[in-house]
């Protein structure tokens, strides 16, 4: 069996989360105050997912850059993929916050949307 | 001119404030802004973590931002970008200017602050040393880094770790830079855990605790900082000095409410949190001046702000119709 404390990251309160488990499978989980924070807990034990946020360059738009983030989490060891795929990605105002700058981003089936609008 | 209510600063503070006075009647509203664009600080925090509370999901700092402008445009508030106020009389006349009107006198009913704050400076930190190209806070390299799309620098210490310097830490990393260590003075983190956890530890950046910046080396670009553990009295122990070789000094250490309009209008200031001294209608001293957000103190949450100021614009716009009355 092994024993972990992990930080839930699901929101400012960042409840410490000590569990039991072994393998992927949950013995025991106490000091989440919320689901949110036994999600994260599962996953953090077997399939650990991040969300991630960036900007890509924006041509002819008010601003230089539009922020974006995946639509989802991802794989938290794609972290680097992704982010290697966006610094080829460039887009052309407008933009609209929602749209779809990336699709399937490095492999995990999640797209990456713009986060503001820029004309 | 006369205008009912005036907002000073756009960001998530001002914007709430204005949609609530709004809400309880008041349709004579203006909303200043030095900035190009509504939303303020908001813009560059593109990681997410916003609106929990407010939207009850996770947003990023745009696409909050972008929700309350685009309220604020439903509702068809006139606001003023790229407009700055130079001063707030005591009699809430507020002298502003911008490229298209020149210099402005509004005579305001009531006046909301919501200017938010600003970063503590190198200047205010005592750090020994040169004074090189290539030291920032940590919300400048933010707004370099996410607004302007420039990298700051490669090789990167921060010092101090509030929220800012730690998202800053994960960004830097993201776009490829090398982030040595975050040193903080204190035996603790002023930052969120949660930010320790998936801004730091996910990415192995070292966070030294008990430590300081005693040194700044390089001429004209930053070469290197010295770091040094402090005992229990914040004071650099000798002999524990350790050189990083850097070409970036990032600050992250402490915001401090910015107050320059509201002194210039003779509100009386609390020491303790940098802000006005205000009442329980968030009216500060002077009559008619509310304030609600980070210039009235700094909060962690932008969804705290936004609840302030939503009392902010109720109690202002109560205070104008009181006076219609009159």
């Amino acid at each position: 069996m092994d024993e972990r404390v992990i930080v839930c990251i699901g929101c400012p309160k960042g409840c410490e989360i000590h569990v039991k488990y072994e393998g992927h499978e949950v013995i025991e989980m106490t000091g989440n105050t919320c689901k949110r924070g036994e999600d994260y807990v599962r996953n953090e034990i077997t399939y650990p997912l991040r969300m991630v946020t960036s900007i890509v360059p924006v041509e002819g738009g008010e601003f230089a850059t539009v922020p974006v983030k995946t639509k989802s989490d991802i794989p938290k060891e794609k972290i680097f993929d992704v982010m290697r795929e966006l610094t080829h990605v460039r887009v052309k105002a407008p933009v609209n916050m929602g749209d779809v700058v990336l699709k399937d981003a490095a492999g995990t089936g999640i797209d990456i949307i713009a986060t503001r609008s820029v004309k | 001119m006369h205008c009912d209510l005036v907002i000073i600063g756009g960001g998530p503070a001002g914007l709430a404030a204005a949609l609530s006075a709004r809400e309880n009647g008041i349709e004579d509203i203006l909303i200043l802004e030095r900035d190009h664009y509504l939303g303020g600080i908001l813009n560059q925090c593109v990681h997410t973590g916003f609106g929990l509370h407010t939207f009850k999901e996770e947003l990023t700092g745009p696409e909050y931002a972008e929700r309350y402008v685009n309220m604020v445009l439903d509702k068809k508030i006139p606001y003023k970008v790229d407009t700055m106020v130079t001063d707030i009389a005591p009699d809430r006349t507020v002298t502003a200017m911008n490229k298209d009107d020149g210099v402005m006198k509004i005579e305001a009913s009531a006046v909301i602050l919501a200017m938010g704050c600003r970063e503590r400076p190198r200047g205010a930190m005592n750090i020994p040393g040169k004074r090189p190209a290539g030291i920032y806070t940590a919300g400048t390299a933010q707004r370099l880094v996410n607004i302007e799309g420039y990298m700051p620098g490669k090789e990167v210490v921060i010092l101090g770790s509030g929220d800012i310097g730690l998202i800053m830490a994960r960004r830097m990393t993201l776009e490829g830079a090398h982030v040595k260590a975050v040193v903080e003075i204190k035996p603790k983190s002023g930052g969120l855990v949660r930010n320790i956890e998936q801004c730091l530890n996910d990415f192995n950046i070292p966070l030294l605790l008990s430590h300081t910046v005693t040194k700044v080396e390089g001429d004209n670009r930053v070469t290197g900082v010295v770091v040094s553990k402090v005992d229990e009295n914040m004071k650099p122990i000798p002999g524990t000095e350790v050189h990083y070789d850097c070409d970036t000094l990032l600050l992250s250490c402490g915001l401090i409410p910015e107050n320059e309009l509201t002194r210039g209008a003779n509100a009386t200031m609390d020491p303790k949190t940098g802000g006005p001294v205000a009442n329980d209608h968030l009216m500060t001293s002077v009559d008619g001046i509310f304030a609600c957000g980070n210039v009235y103190h700094v909060h962690d949450l932008v969804d705290h702000v936004s609840e302030e100021a939503v009392k902010a614009g109720a109690f202002a716009a109560e205070y104008i119709k009181e006076k219609r009355g009159n």
